[in-house]
C-alpha cells in the first residue's frame, strides 16, 4: 500500500521534476561550469576578473544602490504603513493597499518612460524646477525612481505587521507606566523587527535584480552590475566576455542567495505574529 | 528617571493626539505628491505638445503603430502559453504530493522558492549559454531540430519555458494557498470510493474548489509575461516590453502612452485577482 502511494507520488510530480532539471537544472550548470572555464581549461581566472576593475565598480555599484533603496523604502514604507494603519479610515487603508499592490508590481520598462516624462531631460516637472539636464541619469536619480515600486512593496510587508500590534498591548504597557518611547522600544519594535527586517531584504533583492528600468533609463551611465552583463552577453563581441558574464552572474547569485537565506527564515517569523 | 518620564507622558497622553495626526497628514500627503505627480505629468505629457496643443493622438496612433499588434499578440500568446503549461505542471505534482509523498513536500517547496534566488538576467545567460553549447553538441542528434524549433522567432516556446520557471513560485504559493482551504484527501478519497476515475476527479472535484487560487496565478503569471522585458530582450525577441523600448528612440509620447495603458492593464488585472479572492471568502 504504501509503496503503490508514494510511486504515485512520484509519478504526479514527474514531469515538474523533468522540467526543473532541464530548463533550470541544466543552464544553472552550464552557468556554474562556464563560470569555472577559461580558454577550455578549468580556471578561476573569469571569477578574479569579475571581482577587479569596472566589473568590481559595479557590483558594488549595484550593492550600494540596492541597500540605499531598501533603507529608504523601508524607513518610509513604514512610515506610510503607519499613518495609514492609524488613521482608522476605512476608504484610505483600501486606497492605499491597492494602489500599492498596483505599484509594487509596477517596475521594468514603464516606469523608466514615466520618470523620463517627468524628470527626463525634455520632462514635464524637470523644466519647471529648473532641473540640470542629465539629473535623472544619475545614481540619485536611480534612487528616486526605485522607490516608485519599493515604497509601495515596504507598505504591503508592514500593513499586515502593523494590524498584528494589538491595541491591549500598548494599554497595558501604558498601565504599567510606559512611554511611548518604552512601548515602541520593548514592544513595538521588537514585534515589527522581523517583518521590518525581511522588507530591507525584500526591497534589496528586488532593486538588486532590476535590469529593465535602469536600461531603459540610464543605459550605462550608472555603472550597475546587470547592465554589465548585458553588455557582455550582447555589446562586445570579444570571445571569451560569456565567460565574464558568467561569472558576473555567479556572484549575483551569490549576493541575491545570502539576501534570501535571510529573508526566508524572517518572513517564517513574521508570520507567528500575524494570526 | 525613566519614572519621572513616563509620569510626565501620561499627563500628556491627551495632548498627544492632534500633533500625531498632523505628522501623519504630512505624510501621507509627500507621498500622494510622490506618487501622483510621475502620473499625472506622463499623461500631460502624452496629450500635448508646444505646437499642436492638446491632443488625444499619441493614444490614436498606437492601434497603427508598426509592430505594436504584432508585438501584443505575441505576449498574450506566451501568456496564455506560460499558465496553461505552469498550471498542468505544478497542479498534478502538488496533489500528488499532498495525498501519496508527504516526504517530497519539503523538496518541491525549495524547488518552487528557488526561482527567486536567481535574478532573471543570469537565468538568462544560463539559458542562453545551455541553447548555444546544446546546438554545438547535439548537432548530428534529432534532438538539434527540437532545440532549434524552441526558438522559432514567430513563436520562441524557449520563452514559454523560461517564464514557467520565473513564475512558478507565485503559482506555488497561490496554489498552496487555495489547497489549504480544502480538505483534499477526503474529497479526493470520497470521489475515488464512488467510483470517479482520476482525470474525473481532477476535473470535477479538485478544480473547481481550486477556481479562486487557479485564477489568481493565472492572472498573475498574465502580468509577469506581459510585461517581461530582461529574458526576452537578451535572447533577442520582440514581445511588448521591448517592443516599447524599441519605439521609444523615434516616439517618446507613445512609449509614455503605452506605459500609461500597461500600468491600468496591471491594475485591473489585480483588481481581478482581489475581486477573485473577495469572493472566495465572502463564500
Amino acid at each position: 500500500m504504501t509503496r503503490s502511494r508514494s510511486s504515485k507520488g512520484r509519478l504526479g510530480a514527474l514531469p515538474l521534476l523533468v522540467f526543473f532539471a532541464l530548463v533550470f537544472g541544466v543552464p544553472a550548470l552550464v552557468l556554474v561550469a562556464g563560470a569555472f572555464t577559461a580558454q577550455g581549461r578549468p580556471s578561476l581566472a573569469n571569477l578574479t576578473q569579475s571581482l577587479q576593475g569596472g566589473y568590481l565598480t559595479a557590483m558594488i555599484g549595484s550593492v550600494r544602490l540596492s541597500a540605499v533603496v531598501a533603507v529608504l523604502g523601508a524607513v518610509i514604507g513604514t512610515l506610510l504603513a503607519y499613518a495609514v494603519v492609524a488613521s482608522r479610515s476605512r476608504l484610505l487603508r483600501e486606497a492605499v493597499l491597492t494602489a500599492s499592490g498596483v505599484l509594487a508590481n509596477f517596475g521594468g520598462v514603464p516606469l523608466a518612460f514615466f520618470w523620463i516624462a517627468t524628470l527626463g531631460n525634455s520632462g514635464v516637472v524637470s523644466g519647471l524646477v529648473g532641473l540640470p539636464s542629465g539629473s535623472l541619469y544619475t545614481f540619485w536619480g536611480l534612487v528616486v525612481v526605485y522607490l516608485y515600486f519599493s515604497i509601495p512593496l515596504m507598505v504591503l510587508v508592514m500593513a499586515p505587521a502593523l494590524d498584528g500590534l494589538r491595541p491591549q498591548w500598548r494599554e497595558a504597557a501604558a498601565n504599567n507606566g510606559a512611554t511611548a518611547w518604552h512601548y515602541w522600544r520593548f514592544v513595538g519594535l521588537p514585534v515589527l523587527a522581523p517583518a521590518m527586517l525581511g522588507g530591507v531584504v525584500l526591497l534589496f533583492g528586488s532593486s538588486f535584480s532590476a535590469y529593465a528600468t535602469a536600461n531603459a533609463m540610464v543605459g550605462t551611465v550608472v555603472p550597475l552590475v546587470t547592465l554589465k552583463i548585458a553588455s557582455a552577453l550582447t555589446g562586445d563581441v570579444l570571445i571569451g566576455y560569456e565567460n565574464i558574464a558568467m561569472a558576473l552572474s555567479l556572484d549575483m547569485v551569490v549576493v541575491a542567495g545570502l539576501v534570501m537565506a535571510i529573508y526566508l527564515p524572517l518572513q517564517r517569523r513574521t508570520s507567528r505574529w500575524l494570526h | 528617571m525613566a519614572a519621572l518620564t513616563g509620569l510626565e507622558r501620561v499627563s500628556g497622553a491627551a495632548a498627544e493626539r492632534p500633533p500625531r495626526a498632523w505628522w501623519r497628514g504630512v505624510v501621507l500627503l509627500l507621498a500622494a505628491a510622490y506618487f501622483l505627480i510621475p502620473l499625472g505629468t506622463s499623461f500631460w505629457y502624452t496629450v500635448h505638445t508646444p505646437t499642436a496643443g492638446v491632443s488625444l493622438s499619441a493614444y490614436g496612433e498606437l492601434l497603427t503603430a508598426e509592430g505594436f499588434v504584432r508585438s501584443l499578440s505575441l505576449s498574450l500568446g506566451l501568456a496564455v502559453a506560460t499558465i496553461v503549461l505552469v498550471l498542468l505542471l505544478t497542479l498534478p505534482a502538488m496533489l500528488a504530493v499532498r495525498l501519496f509523498a508527504p516526504g517530497l513536500r519539503v523538496v518541491m517547496e525549495v524547488l518552487c522558492t528557488l526561482p527567486l534566488i536567481v535574478p532573471p538576467i543570469t537565468f538568462v545567460v544560463g539559458i542562453g549559454t545551455a541553447l548555444r553549447e546544446g546546438t554545438d553538441l547535439l548537432a548530428p542528434t534529432p534532438l538539434w531540430a527540437t532545440l532549434i524549433a524552441v526558438q522559432d522567432p514567430a513563436f520562441p516556446v524557449v520563452l514559454v519555458l523560461a517564464y514557467v520557471v520565473l513564475v512558478l513560485p507565485f503559482v506555488y504559493r497561490s496554489l498552496d494557498a487555495g489547497l489549504r482551504t480544502m480538505d483534499v484527501r477526503t474529497l479526493v478519497e470520497a470521489a475515488r470510493n464512488l467510483g470517479a476515475s482520476w482525470p474525473y476527479v481532477l476535473v470535477r472535484v479538485v478544480v473547481p474548489n481550486l477556481r479562486s487560487a487557479l485564477a489568481s496565478a493565472s492572472f498573475l503569471t498574465l502580468a509577469l509575461v506581459l510585461g517581461e522585458y530582461t529574458v526576452a530582450s537578451l535572447l533577442g525577441y520582440e514581445p511588448f516590453a521591448v517592443w516599447i523600448v524599441t519605439v521609444s528612440g523615434s516616439k517618446g509620447q507613445l512609449s509614455v502612452a503605452v506605459s500609461i495603458l500597461s500600468l491600468l492593464l496591471i491594475w485591473l488585472l489585480l483588481l481581478a485577482v482581489s475581486t477573485v479572492f473577495s469572493r472566495e471568502k465572502g463564500k
